[in-house]
This record gives C-alpha cells, structure tokens and sequence, in this order.
C-alpha cells in the first residue's frame, strides 16, 4: 500500500477502498432525533428573524426550527420546500456561516449559532425519506415553458412553473440533471447519491420533462423563443479562466472544475486519478474543494496557491480551515510563473505578491513547487448566447429575472446580481418562474 | 464558613436538607447512602399498619419533560410502603443507632381511628425515630380509601389524628399537608389546633402528565388506564413557595415551624424557601432525577452564600422575606418604573418586540438596524420583556424618581406611599391618613 501511495505523476487508488470510503463519508451526518431537539432548542424564534433575511430564499427558518421543536420534522421541511425546493441541497452546501449561521443571534450572544444547516438537513430528509412529493401541480394551463439548464436555477424554475400548471421541457447538456450539485458539489457534501436522488424526487410534481440539448449547438435562443411561450436561461458559467502562464499546455495541467466532474461521476473513488504533489491554484470554493478532495484521495503534497491575502480569499474560513484540517497546506500572496517539466508537469515556479498602490505587483521572489497535477480554480466565465445584454460578464437581469429580451429570463450563475451560490440560483430561478408565471397569466 | 447545621422542631441534624417521605427514603440500603451522601435527614417512607399495600405493577411515574429531557416535573401512582412494618420498624431502629446525628422522622399513614394511631405510635417510638410525619397529603390511591389528601382536604381529621398523636407519644408531630385544597391556611390552622409541632409543605399536586395519542391513556398508562397521580419537582416550587408564605404570614398560624417542601433542586431554592420562613427543606424529585450526590451541591451552595451574605447560620435569614409578601392592595401604586434595554448588551432578537407589540402594550419600537427601544408613554412596566428576553439583566425596570412626569398617564410620580385602599376608583376606599 505504501508504494501506491507514494507512486509518481498521477495514478488512482493511491489509498485503499476502506480509507476512501471513510475519507469521502458525509461531512455532517443526519443529526438523530434528540441531538435535533437539543439544537432546535437554542433558536430563540425570533422576530423578523436575521437568519431568514440572510438567506437568500427567505426561508423562515424560526417557524421551521419551532416545527422540530414540536417534533414534527415533516411540517418543517414542508416550511423549507416552499421557499426552496432543494432545500435538502442547500442545507447541505450553503455556507451558512456566511449566511443565516453568521446573522443568527446567538453569533452576538455568543459566538455560536444554532445550527441551522444541520437542522433543515434533519427536517428536509425527514420527508424526503418518505415517497411521494409534498406538493400537488395545478391544473394544466396549456402553456409551454423551455428551461435550458438542470441546475440549481433551471431545477427551481420549472419546479414553481410545474406546480402552477405549466408544461417545462428543461434542456440540458449533461448526461444527468442537476448541474453543478451533480458534477460539482464536493463529494462529501452530497455523498449517497444525493443530487440526484433530489432531482428524482423534484420531478415527482409532473409536468418537467427533461431532454439533452446545448445552446449555441443543436439550441438556438430563437428557436426556442419561437416554440415555446417562455423561456428561461440557467446556463452556468461554462467557460474557465486561463491561467495564461508558460506551460500551461502541459499534460497534468488541467481545469479543477473538470477533474472534480469526473471525480463526482466516478462510480469507485479508486478509478479517481490524483497527483502525488498536487497544487490547486485560486481561492474560492472550487480551489477549496478540489485541494480537499486530492487529499482525500491520498495525494501525498496538497498545495492551495492564492495570489492574493488570506482575508481576500472568496472561499469561507470554513472550507479553509478545512482543507487546512485535511491535510492541504494553504499558501498566499503568490502567482504562477511558468509551469514546468519534460512532456508533462513536474514542478511550478511561483512569484511572490504584494497589494500596493499600483495593485497586485510581484517581489520578484520566486519558488518552485513539486506538481504531478495542476489545478485552474481561477475563476469561470459565461458563454454569452447571442442576442442578450451582458453586464459585468453575466446576462443583465432585473429583479425579476427577465434579460433584455422579452420573453427570455436567466438566473443562476449565468445571471447578474447575487452571489454564485446554489441557494442564489434556486431563488432566482423560483422567483422568474413567477415572473413567467404572471406573465403567462396576463 | 456559615454553620449549616439545624435544629428543627428540636431535631438536630448537620444541614437542613432532609430528603422528603418518597422512594428514596423506602429502605436501609437507600437510607445509609443517602447520608453516607451527606444528607443531614429522612423522612422515612410512609409506613402503614398490615397487612401492607400493594403497587400496581406497571410505570409508577409521569415525566414533564424540559429541553434535553430535563425533568421538569415527575407524578407519582405510588403508595406508601408496600413492605410488611416490623421489617421498616427495624431497619428505622438499624440505621438511627448508626446514625446518631443525623434527623430520622418516620412518615404515618393509618386509618382515621384512634386505636390505629394508637397502636402504631408506640412501635415507632420504640425505633429512637426522632419524630413523625403525619402524611395528610398523597392524592392517589390512598385518598379513595380516606387516607392521604382525603384527610387533609379535611380540616376536622387533620386537628383529630394530629390531637391523637399528641396525646400518645413523646415525638414531635410534625403534619404534612396537601396543596389540593382551595386555602392552605385551613388545614395549617387544623394542625395547629390539635397541637402540631410543626408543618410540612407541599404534598404533590394532583396531576395527569401527558397523553398518548396512539392510545389515548394519560401516562403514566397502566394497560390502557391512567389515574391521576402526585405532581413534584421544579415545575412545583411557585405554588409551593406561596403556600408557605401564606401559612407564614397568617396570624392563626403565627410561629408554626415548617418544613419546606416543593422542587428543592438547588442551595437557591432551599434559601428561599428559608426566607419564606421554613426551618429545614425536604427534597425528593433532584435526588429521584440525578441521585444523592445532589445534596453536595446543595450544602456548598447554601454554605458559601449564607458565608458571602453575611447570615452566620439559617435562623439569621429565615422569614426575612414574609413581611415582605402582602396583598395586592398593600401594593405601592406610586412605584412607577419603566423597561430599559441595554443597547450594548441587546443581541437583537426582538422577543421583546414580539411579545410586547402582540399581547401586551405596544409599547417596544423597532427602529431601523434591529434597534429595539422603549416607548416610555405606552410602557406599564409589566415586566413581560425582561421575561422573554434571553440575555440576563439585558432589560431592567427603573424607577422613575418622584417629580417626574409619568409621560404614560401625564401625571407627576408622587412621592411616598400610596395603595388601592385610598385610590379614588376604588368604590370601597377609605380615607387616606
């Protein structure tokens, strides 16, 4: 076992099933019923809650915590799934510390909030563990809806516009449904299939149907403009930034975004290959993720590189620390020089940084790192359809949701305004398909 | 250090908590431990003449349950004791000679008849048991066969059986009364008629726990049946606490020892019931829910306050607090205060918006940023805010200073004293002074 763990360039099973599977259990198991009762216990169900202004779907998070409280778990998730339909998603990949965890009162009384996440996993999988669908579809109204993208955005939109009668086709690229909580997410946060366990069980309000379809390919926005009644973008970020660094073409250099889609379809974490020096290079939640996973995996040297200082880094102090817990060394102010090696990677020359008054500037100190496997996390970019106004590199959107076109909404990451996190998508894509939904109706 | 040591109806013992006449006292074994724990006395369980009773044999007890299954309040279906009487007369007679300094007091439930007291108070006596306890309290079982509650719901049984006793033997009588009665002063003014020692307060409260809702019995459920059973433990403490103030304070009963009893939990609550002018304390539902270690806590607790406060022993602080408790219309109606919030202490949780703007007196504004304010013209300083709030002394009641203007009513704080018995909308006032 030792010689696979230490073997050269990028090789799988590096640690043995048992370890993987352990190393990839989910991160926060299902609370049982009287660790929920004791959590649920220290909200103070307060007025005009923070924790439900913080969250970006306005979850009202008093009532439902109140629900475990009185031990019905199920009327709690019912409480959830009306403001977010994959509540059971979010409450597993928000970064609630940045959200209603940090605007939970007892952050000021005491610097330790209720454990909101953990108790909406509790509720959510509660009725989800049932069969069924807690919700039931109004009658048909003959309108037709295209949804382009399964993602976050696209799965909430056509869930509200299903449930108000409307008849959804989603296109979507992928093989499977779910977007980036299918090939995205960091696997121990939707370990057990999860993603698309939740997309089955959303679909189970009829009227979604879902076919494979990619726009700008065998897709037009006019076309579908044209066949259907409405139309909803929720695209993504398709693209990925260039590192633009010398050598960046060299094998063993590739996109973290497509390493940890292939991690997450893999159907055994053993066929998953991983370097034995690893440097993930950016500082958001895809750096963070990818630097834990290749740990997980047994990479022996995990490096997370950030050219910019710690307090600038877009990923939480939790998934920080977290990667700093699993074995990852997180290093900052520093950029990539030149990538080097024979055919393949071998090692990385950086340029230390410091933030003045012209910006960004290197010392001109370099060092070099040892990389088998290097990975762009520096940050995705939309693949503009034609046609729609663009506004700080995303498609303009109002309050609504609706692009400069008539009849064409977007939400999601692809969409301006909001952060690009699932529980943003899913309310953007809830709140267009309302948007769609009155102006079917009108 | 304070002294703890006690002398109750001139039964000494090292500290004031005794452990109340209930399961923890039933036998030898529990006994010994409970002062090898350090408890300074027992109420022995209830001892009744033979052929002995008998339990039911499904659950005993009910729970109110608190957040994390804190027991809040424990009911009870038990009896007295269901062992035959010579075998407690000797284990009583066992434990008081190894235990010479601790209070040993036998609890007594017998018929309504002379010649029953009559016979069983010797044999007691004959045990070196430092005084007995006339168990005129459990309200179940026992009562439907005119023992327990049934007597003590009973004026006239309570002053006969206590005279009776008396009349026989040379121990202290000490009665246990029971709260299921409309005035407590009735049964505490029977006993000191017959010529009580002392009393002791509070028996449970007839209660019925919960209901199953698969099954629709009240729990505790024995086959499908509920009876109700005896309620104890903190959940107790308030009605406790005012019963004894009113026996306390009434004139018919004026110098009555009590012991008591009523969701004892920690050293606080054994002071205050001190200060509500008991001698001693009886414990049951702490040491039922955590064991007889509680009693450490207790002792250090008590100790360590009565050292910091000044009170050399507990007759320096008993009843300090009943010229305190009055009627509501001795009630100062010119001590007019208003809640304040500590804005740096505030964690912005708005209960007390809630609750003051939904069912009190609109009179708490949420300002911009989650600033929570008091509206002086509205505030009748009800108190509800400080209630709700989570965050201890976040709000307080100031005393607005005689002068000032009371900007609720318009009208200046007057100065002194002044009660309903003189207010003007008063139709049976009298003259002020």
């Amino acid at each position: 076992m030792t010689s696979a763990r230490r073997a050269p360039g990028i090789a799988p099973a590096r640690l043995p099933g048992d370890a993987l599977a352990a190393n990839f259990a989910d991160l926060h198991p299902r609370l049982g019923d009287h660790e929920a009762l004791v959590a649920a216990d220290r909200c103070y169900f307060c007025h005009d809650a923070p924790c439900t202004i913080a969250c970006p779907t306005e979850i009202d998070i008093p009532m439902f915590i109140r629900q475990i409280q009185g031990g019905d778990p199920k009327s709690a998730a019912k409480t959830i799934f009306e403001q977010n339909i994959l509540g059971g998603m979010c409450a597993r990949v928000c970064p609630t510390e940045t959200l209603c965890e940090e605007a939970c009162v007892r952050m000021t009384a005491e610097g330790d909030p209720v454990e909101i996440g953990r108790l909406q996993r509790y509720a959510t999988d509660a009725l989800m563990a049932e069969n069924g669908h807690p919700f039931s579809r109004a009658p048909e109204t003959g309108k037709r809806v295209a949804v382009v993208g399964a993602g976050p955005a696209g799965l909430a939109c056509a869930h509200r516009l299903a449930l108000h009668g409307h008849a959804v086709t989603i296109h979507e690229a992928r093989p499977r449904p779910g977007g980036l909580n299918e090939y995205g997410i960091a696997a121990y946060k939707a370990a057990g299939g999860f993603a698309q366990a939740e997309v089955d069980w959303l679909l189970r309000i009829g009227g979604i149907e879902i076919v494979e379809g990619r726009l700008g390919e065998d897709l037009t926005l006019d076309a579908l403009a044209a066949d259907y009644d409405a139309v909803f973008l929720g695209i993504g970020l398709a693209a990925v930034n260039a590192l633009r660094a010398e050598g960046e073409d060299l094998s063993g250099v590739q996109n973290a975004v497509d390493w940890i889609a292939g991690l997450r379809q893999a159907s055994d974490w053993a066929e998953v290959p991983v370097g034995r020096n690893v440097v993930v290079i950016g500082g958001g939640m895809t750096a963070t993720d990818a630097a834990i996973q290749s740990a997980k995996l047994g990479a022996e040297q995990v490096t997370l590189v950030y050219r910019r200082d710690r307090a600038a880094m877009a990923a939480s102090d939790f998934e920080v620390d977290l990667a700093a817990a699993s074995g990852a060394r997180v290093l900052c102010n520093a950029r990539p020089v030149r990538v080097l090696g024979e055919g393949r990677a071998q090692s990385i020359e950086f340029e230390y940084t410091e933030t003045g008054p012209d910006g960004l500037t290197g010392t001109g100190e370099t060092f070099a790192l040892p990389a088998d496997q290097v990975m762009k996390a520096i940050g995705q970019t939309l693949v503009a359809p034609a046609g729609l106004e663009i506004e700080g590199g995303k498609i303009r959107t109002d309050a609504e949701g609706r692009t400069s076109r008539p009849g064409v909404w977007a939400g999601g990451d692809c969409a301006s305004g909001g952060e690009d996190l699932t529980v943003t998508a899913v309310a953007q894509g809830r709140d267009a398909a309302e948007s769609i939904h009155r102006a079917l109706g009108a | 250090m304070a002294d703890l040591s006690n002398t109750f109806v001139g039964i000494r013992s090292p500290n004031p908590f005794w452990l109340a006449s209930a399961p923890p006292t039933d036998k030898e074994y529990n006994v010994r431990r409970a002062f090898e724990a350090g408890w300074g006395g027992v109420v022995w369980k209830t001892l009744g003449l033979d052929p002995h009773v008998v339990n039911v044999n499904g659950p005993r007890y009910g729970v109110l349950h608190g957040p994390d299954r804190r027991v809040l309040g424990l009911n009870n279906i038990e009896l007295i004791t269901d062992r035959p009487l010579q075998v407690n007369l000797d284990e009583i007679t066992a434990v008081k000679r190894d235990y010479p300094d601790r209070a040993v007091v036998v609890s007594l439930m017998v018929p309504c008849e002379e010649a029953a007291w009559k016979e069983i108070l010797p044999l007691v006596e004959a045990t070196g048991a430092d005084g007995i306890e006339l168990n005129c309290g459990c309200p179940h079982g026992m009562s439907e066969r005119g023992m327990g509650s049934a007597v003590g719901q009973a004026p006239d049984l309570i002053e006969q059986i206590t005279r009776w006793c008396k009349q026989t033997t040379r121990m202290p009588v000490i009665v246990k009364l029971t709260p299921n009665i409309t005035d407590i002063r009735g049964p505490a003014r029977a006993a000191v008629k017959g010529g009580a020692d002392a009393v002791s307060l509070i028996n449970t409260v007839s209660s019925i726990t919960s209901v199953n809702l698969d099954t629709f019995s009240p729990e505790p459920s024995i086959d499908g049946k509920g009876s109700h059973g005896g309620y104890c433990g903190p959940a107790v403490k308030p009605i406790a606490l005012n019963m004894v103030a009113e026996i306390a304070r009434d004139p018919e009963c004026r110098g009555i020892p009590i012991s008591g009893i009523g969701g004892v939990t920690t050293w606080r609550d054994a002071a205050e019931f001190i200060a509500l002018g008991c001698g001693n304390v009886q414990v049951c539902t702490a040491a039922m829910t955590y064991g007889f270690r509680v009693v450490g806590e207790m002792a250090t607790g008590l100790e360590r306050w009565m050292s910091e406060a000044g009170h050399p022993s507990t007759s320096a602080f008993q009843g300090r607090a009943v010229p305190n408790v009055t009627d509501w219309q001795h009630l100062n109606l010119n001590y007019v205060t208003k809640a304040r919030i500590d804005q740096e202490a505030c964690i912005k949780c708005g209960r007390c918006y809630a609750a003051c703007e939904d069912t009190s007196h609109q009179a708490i504004a949420m300002k911009p940023g989650r600033v929570f304010e008091v509206k002086d013209d509205e505030c009748v300083a009800c108190n509800l805010c400080v209630d709700v709030c989570p965050v201890e002394n976040c709000i307080t009641m100031e005393r607005l200073a005689p002068g000032t203007v009371d900007p609720r009513t318009g009208k200046v704080v007057e100065d002194g004293y002044a009660n309903w018995t003189t207010h003007p909308n008063n139709p049976a006032r009298v003259a002020a002074e």
